[in-house]
């Protein structure tokens, strides 16, 4: 144990990246829903194709796959990423997918009634998804939301395989050096977990925040448990 | 000429292999998390004291932590009190172990689906509880999880291309190998990413087809 508080210092440096990477990463995860997510509910084919493309090839490979195809065959476009760069990429774009059918089910599942209502009152199309679908669907997407980012946040731990040196590449420099695997390993074990309980008491804050009603945001939670139990997601 | 296209089309049996054991990673895993998920979901449902909040725990804290530390400490750690397994035999089972914690919640919602009367029926003929479990509940507990497994199964096929950070040769670490061999990382890549592509897409599809023809009415 010893050895855990010497290279404390080291594990605050790797816990700042990770910390780093799941923010920069979580920004682009939330980019890519919105703008994916709404491409793929577009009238036009020429929009709504190349959104579904993306979704489904981000959905459909590994990420670790992405993630060394970013890192390691990109340089052959000419294209040299920094490491931090293309593990950020790698994570934003593919939770970003996931996270792009979030906004999509719950836009595409609000009461027609209400797009109509906006069509009857003379609404373009783009002034209702902002001041009609969208706010209505936030709290829909919240809890999913959240399991995105817990998901988003464990895999941060692949990126030390594209050598950023987050809280997992220290650990296993630490280890290497001092020899104390089962004590560095299950530090980092504990610190991943505390930081995805934070970040689902986050989610649950900002779904009491902003639910609609607390009868309503019951019933939702019921359907929405059934939903997320589908994607592995299922947060905590 | 960036992309060499003899040479893509010359590691396409290594790559091959490689699919092969991360589809035997997967089978297995699924195997093990469909089992220890069940047991899981039927401790904490009875209710044992201490037993059922210990279980509770270890799954919260399964969920709450990357697989890939799991690996590590199952690959690494373990073998320091002389238990040490080859790598795709740790890998399967940690992968197993992971998802059975995702599994458990799976089950649990298929438990809570069944009807109160079942369960009053039962108590009513006082039927053994053994019996209750084996012959009532379960059986229809599980038949609404199964397109949910399906789903989990494709997870898990992703997955397990973690699982080459602890030396398991499935497909994501023989494209690697190859990489690092010849210095040529696009080609080994971009194919090792068609391949999951190529399974898991239709897989999904089909499995979305289950699930519709199979979805309990509601």
């Amino acid at each position: 144990m010893s050895a855990i508080i010497e290279y404390a210092p080291l594990l605050w440096q790797g816990l700042m990246t990770t910390i780093l990477v799941a923010v920069l990463s979580g920004a682009l995860c939330l980019i890519v829903a919105f703008s994916m997510g709404l491409a793929r509910l577009s009238r036009y084919w020429i929009i709504r194709w190349p959104a579904g493309v993306f979704v489904e090839i981000f959905r459909g490979t590994s990420l670790i796959v992405q993630m060394f195809w970013f890192f390691y065959a990109l340089p052959f476009f000419g294209i040299q990423l920094h490491p931090l760069t293309a593990a950020v990429l790698a994570l934003g774009l593919n939770e970003g997918a996931y996270a792009a059918e979030v906004v999509r089910g719950a836009i595409s599942s609000r009461a027609k009634g209400q797009n109509e209502a906006g069509i009857a009152l003379g609404m373009s199309p783009a002034l209702r998804l902002r001041r009609i679908l969208i706010p209505q669907s936030i709290p829909a997407m919240l809890p999913p939301f959240g399991n995105v980012m817990v998901d988003l946040l464990k895999n941060t731990s692949l990126v030390s395989l594209v050598t950023v040196t987050d809280l997992t590449f220290r650990a296993q420099m630490i280890r290497s050096s001092t020899g104390e695997t089962a004590a560095v390993f299950l530090t980092i074990l504990v610190m991943y977990f505390l930081l995805s309980v934070l970040l689902a008491m986050l989610t649950q804050w900002l779904e009491k925040r902003y639910a609609l009603d607390r009868r309503a945001l019951a019933v939702q939670r019921k359907v929405l448990r059934q939903e997320s139990l589908k994607d592995k997601a299922g947060a905590l | 000429m960036i992309w060499d296209n003899a040479f893509a089309i010359s590691i396409i049996p290594m790559l091959l292999k490689g699919l092969w054991v991360t589809i035997q990673l997967t089978l297995l895993g699924t195997l093990i998390a469909a089992v220890l998920g069940l047991v899981a979901a039927v401790i904490r449902r009875l209710q044992i004291p201490v037993v059922s909040p210990a279980v509770s725990f270890i799954v919260i804290f399964i969920r709450g932590t990357p697989l890939l530390i799991q690996a590590y400490v199952a690959f690494f750690v373990l073998p320091i009190y002389g238990i040490s397994f080859n790598a795709f035999t740790t890998g399967v089972v940690i992968i197993g172990i992971n998802y059975s914690a995702y599994m458990a919640e799976v089950y649990r919602s298929g438990i809570q689906g069944v009807p109160n009367g079942q369960w009053e029926a039962a108590t009513a003929l006082s039927l053994p509880a053994t019996r209750v479990w084996f012959r009532i509940i379960l059986p229809q507990a599980v038949r609404t999880v199964i397109p949910m497994l399906g789903n989990y199964l494709i997870q898990m096929f992703k997955d397990s291309a973690v699982l080459s950070a602890i030396t398991v040769v499935e497909l994501m670490a023989t494209a690697q190998s190859i990489g690092t061999s010849t210095y040529r990382y696009l080609e080994p890549l971009t194919m090792a990413g068609a391949l999951f592509f190529l399974v898991s897409y239709p897989a999904s599809r089909l499995v979305n087809k289950l699930e519709r023809r199979y979805a309990p009415k509601q």
